[in-house]
């Protein structure tokens, strides 16, 4: 609409403007984060614990304030008046400076960490060191910079949780949901491996592990150090490496055959807690074209077949020059991996090729060919793993994915490309579990018949960009690789079209346009049923 | 190659041209005076309440229709001549067609109201509707007040969307609660208390008398007839229903009644003039349905049947069982089968009402007081399965049966609050006290 106007004002109108109490909160949350801010300008506060205790109350209560600003004096119900007219969720002035601030953090967390007051000698500075009593209280260490991302990460997820359970108060499943990804940040990703850090001693000597974070999210697990640390803890060490690959290879399998990928993308996983919660007020600029889903195939797919790729030369290559520590041999695990990746392609292609669209055909079978051809290559030559070194592999795919897709542009941009960018385009373990939702799970989203008024909320609110418009209107479930479940299409439903449903296989993509047309012959419909 | 000319671009013009499309080479072009492309029309109050943009309520992406080879012609058809087998536009062009399907849809009803044509009164139906409130009610300085005249689904939406800018909205509905010319009572004034809740000023039992004027031809306010009382306002929305928009249809020698007249092959008196959806009144009303609908639905529907007929199958428009739904604020609203309002209820038609206490969530179940055969459900607040009412409808089970087996019907979220042992108990309670 012309009349639409985006400026940077925070007055304006309703439903764009903020109210009085909703200023106070902004101002209260902004307090919290200028005391992190004086502390990374060598602001040295004299109690800091006093001083960081303060900041991350402000930073909480500001953010919650905020919320009761927003929500306590409506209604129960669908919570998105003026989305399209605020400039912070409609890509104005303040998305760019909150886009650009995040980035900004992201790039100084990852590449010059010395701006938060790292110091390769001595004690840690700035804010860093605000954070050092937290993490003594916690696990005993001095704080890192991932101590103070992972605290504020934390703390983001929990206020801005509440926020979320506010604005959703009448959808049961979104308040369980985000209770639990609470939980699992809070315990899980934060405080779980704190005090783990706790037991470690000279014999002993557990790497920093979120239980939840799963290979090839974590896409680290089975490097040489940390396998190293496992094996030397004893028994309980083996249990977590054991642990590891089992999440991987059956506790995510079955999860996913049951309730589909949405078990860990917005149940569990730190990063779909962070896009849900903070990111909830910006999952509706998403690209929803159908463009964007088939360079979302492509980019999603490579990464994954990238950190197969990368992990396997990381391994065998450790199990090559360290042969006598490990029961496992380099060719047992490099022709292991060969034969694992042909059966489950020649399982897929033979079970499932139906529902394979013709460039996922392709695909699949161009990167069977890719990463056999590699590993043959190899036993060829002799030489070089995969033409590299596995070190640059693993140091281009911690830059590139690890560090840039997933943290600088994945929730730097936030404000820009929505919340789910790198859960969408870039995650490994995404792409995953999506395959499995895709061809072997019972979860799907129903439709409800001829309900359906093609008004569009279900899809402009779609945080992974599915159309689900396209096929509500056309009366079909939704069975999509990319899904994460988070039901916030049929909670934004106005005609109650929409549900999330774990059910049998069969069936599970064919709606029943049926009932959206003239001149149904139902007893026969009634009578194939 | 035969020409299939679609006036409309809604929701039933779209949909009969890419049924003729999926079943035919045909040459298609929809023309329409409203928007470039196909948008749906009952997402407008969420563009005006900031949820979406335009762009977001267009169903399909802009390459579709050239990929579809639909083509598409903006432009205002003013005349029809038959015997010539051409359109003509208003700038003067000219369009032959072979075959014609009119979807031209509705336009608001205006009552002869002294001050309807004023500046700052309209309807809402059209994305010029849209732009129109944008411009008189773009938020509470420049509009203090509004009023709207008319309760029905359309006026509560517009109630809802000035709200959202916080603009104070006065509600004058005729009816004694709202919508219960369709709505059973306890429904009905269960909404009422629910739009009071949204504090809108609902004013029931009240007819609009005239809309005044300041000096440059603007409503300043209305008077109301029952009491005389002058409110004023900077906004007056017209939502006492739409009447199909076919003035330029008048010289064409279609037959009109009021709306386009058709069989229930969508034919009108011309064997290659068809008329679907909202601005299309059948001679004979099927079943309980009125002989004009103004449905999305059935616009759909009848979109659907038209391309066949004109594919060449023969086929009547037979719509299935009764469906609809609604949102009155923050409750939802479906409903299968029939459920009359107390107006007009025939004689064998019985009602059970049940109610949740927190007074957003309510059914009512239709049945046939001889045979027990269930008629149809209102359900408010509960999302239900339109499959199996469908079904249900067609096996014409008995209420009994329905009421014990309701949760298979159900469709809210998971781990929603269930509500069929109540409800069942409610029934079951009812049902002994009246025989007893």
């Amino acid at each position: 609409m012309s009349t639409v106007q985006r400026d940077m004002s925070l007055t304006g109108q309703p439903p764009k403007s903020l109210n009085g109490l909703q200023k106070v909160a902004t101002v209260l949350g902004l307090s919290g984060l200028m005391i992190i801010l004086l502390a990374g300008f060598n602001v040295n506060f004299p109690n800091k614990g006093l001083w960081l205790t303060l900041s991350l109350l402000a930073l909480t209560a500001g953010i919650i304030l905020f919320a009761k600003a927003a929500y306590a004096n409506t209604q129960e119900g669908i919570k998105n008046d003026g989305v399209w007219f605020k400039s912070i969720s409609s890509r104005g002035f303040w998305a760019w400076i909150a886009g650009l601030s995040l980035t900004g953090f992201y790039i100084i967390l990852y590449f010059f960490p010395q701006f938060l007051g790292l110091r390769s000698e001595g004690t840690n500075t700035g804010i860093i060191a605000l954070f050092d009593p937290l993490s003594r209280l916690l696990s005993g260490n001095p704080a890192s910079q991932w101590f103070v991302y992972g605290t504020l990460y934390t703390v983001a997820i929990f206020a801005f949780g509440i926020k979320f359970i506010w604005k959703y108060r009448h959808n049961r499943y979104e308040k369980l949901r985000t209770i639990s990804v609470m939980f699992f940040q809070t315990a899980f990703a934060f405080l779980i491996p704190e005090f783990m850090a706790r037991l470690n001693s000279e014999s002993f000597n557990l790497p920093y592990y979120d239980l939840k974070n799963i290979w090839p999210l974590n896409y680290y697990n089975f490097e040489q150090y940390r396998v190293d640390s496992f094996i030397s803890s004893g028994d309980v060490g083996l249990a977590l490496l054991v642990f590891g690959v089992i999440s991987i290879f059956v506790i995510t399998p079955i999860l996913t055959y049951k309730y589909g990928k949405r078990w860990y993308c917005s149940w569990v996983c730190g990063c779909g807690g962070l896009a849900e919660t903070a990111g909830d007020s910006f999952r509706h600029l998403s690209d929803k074209s159908q463009f964007a889903w088939k360079v979302e195939r492509w980019v999603i797919h490579s990464v994954l077949v990238f950190v197969i790729v990368m992990t396997t030369a990381v391994i065998s290559t450790y199990l090559g020059y360290d042969a006598e520590k490990y029961w496992l041999t380099k060719d047992v695990f490099l022709i292991g991996v060969a034969v694992f990746l042909a059966v489950l392609f020649a399982v897929i292609w033979y079970f499932k090729k139906d529902e394979l669209k013709q460039d996922a055909r392709y695909g699949a079978v161009g990167y069977l060919v890719i990463v056999l051809s590699f590993i043959a290559i190899h036993y060829a030559s002799g030489s070089k793993l995969f033409f590299f070194e596995a070190e640059t592999l693993r140091k281009s795919y911690g830059f590139l994915i690890g560090a840039v897709f997933s943290g600088v542009i994945g929730t730097g941009f936030y404000p820009i490309f929505g919340s789910r960018v790198w859960c969408r385009f870039g995650c490994p373990m995404a792409a995953i579990l999506g395959l499995q939702q895709r061809l072997f799970s019972k979860f799907r989203i129903t439709t409800n018949g001829g309900q359906c008024i093609s008004c569009g909320n279900c899809s402009t609110y779609c945080e992974m960009g599915i159309d689900v418009r396209a096929y509500a209107q056309k009366g079909e479930n939704i069975v999509r690789a990319s899904c994460v479940g988070c039901g916030i299409c049929s909670a934004v439903c106005p005609r109650g079209v929409l549900k999330l449903e774990n059910g049998p296989l069969e069936d599970r993509i064919q709606g029943n346009e049926i009932l959206l047309g003239n001149d149904v012959d139902l007893m026969k419909y009634v009578n194939n049923n | 190659m035969e020409h299939i000319v679609i006036i409309g671009n809604g929701i039933s013009g779209v949909t009969a041209a890419r049924h003729i499309r999926k079943r035919s080479n045909k040459r298609i072009t929809i023309i329409s005076a409203e928007t470039d492309y196909f948008f749906s029309r009952t997402a407008l109050m969420y563009i005006y309440m900031g949820h979406m943009k335009y762009e977001h309520t267009k169903p399909y992406e802009d390459s579709f229709w050239k990929k579809n080879r639909i083509d598409l012609k903006k432009g205002f058809v003013s005349e029809v001549k038959r015997k010539d087998k051409k359109i003509i536009f208003n700038d003067g062009e000219e369009m032959a067609f072979d075959k014609l399907i009119i979807a031209v849809g509705s336009k608001s009803n205006k009552f002869g109201w002294p001050g309807q044509d004023l500046e700052g009164v309209r309807g809402l139906y059209s994305f010029q509707d849209l732009e129109y409130l944008e411009q008189f009610a773009p938020n509470k300085i420049v509009c203090k007040k509004a009023v709207i005249v008319g309760g029905g689904l359309i006026g509560i939406e517009l109630a809802e969307m000035l709200s959202t800018r916080k603009i104070p909205v006065t509600f004058l509905v005729r009816e004694s609660s709202f919508w219960n010319g369709v709505l059973p009572k306890g429904e009905s004034e269960m909404l009422n208390r629910h739009i009071k809740s949204h504090h809108i000023d609902l004013r029931l039992s009240t007819n609009l008398k005239e809309i005044v004027s300041d000096e440059n031809g603007k409503a300043n306010a209305v008077i109301i007839e029952e009491t005389g009382e002058e409110i004023p306002c900077d906004f007056v929305g017209l939502t006492a229903g739409v009447t199909p928009n076919i003035d330029f249809l008048k010289s064409s020698g279609i037959e009109l009644g009021r709306g386009v007249k058709v069989n229930p092959y969508l034919e009108t008196n011309f064997d290659d003039i068809y008329a679907i959806g909202d601005c299309a009144e059948q001679y004979q009303p099927i079943g309980n349905r009125r002989a004009i609908e103004a449905v999305w639905y059935t616009g759909r529907m009848m979109g659907e049947t038209v391309a066949q007929t004109i594919c060449g199958t023969k086929t009547e428009y037979k719509p299935g069982h009764w469906f609809n739904s609604a949102k009155f604020f923050d409750i939802e609203y479906q409903t299968y089968g029939w459920v009359n309002s107390e107006r007009n209820k025939k004689e064998n038609e019985i009602h059970f009402h049940w109610k949740h206490k927190d007074d957003t969530k309510c059914i009512t179940v239709a049945t046939d007081k001889d045979s027990g055969a269930f008629l149809g459900i209102n359900t408010f607040g509960i999302r239900m399965k339109h499959e199996i009412f469908d079904r249900w409808l067609t096996e014409e089970k008995s209420t009994d049966y329905v009421m014990q087996h309701l949760s298979k019907a159900n469709f809210d979220p998971e781990f929603y609050a269930t509500f069929e042992n109540e409800i069942l108990s409610a029934y079951t309670n009812q049902f002994q006290t009246i025989s007893s």
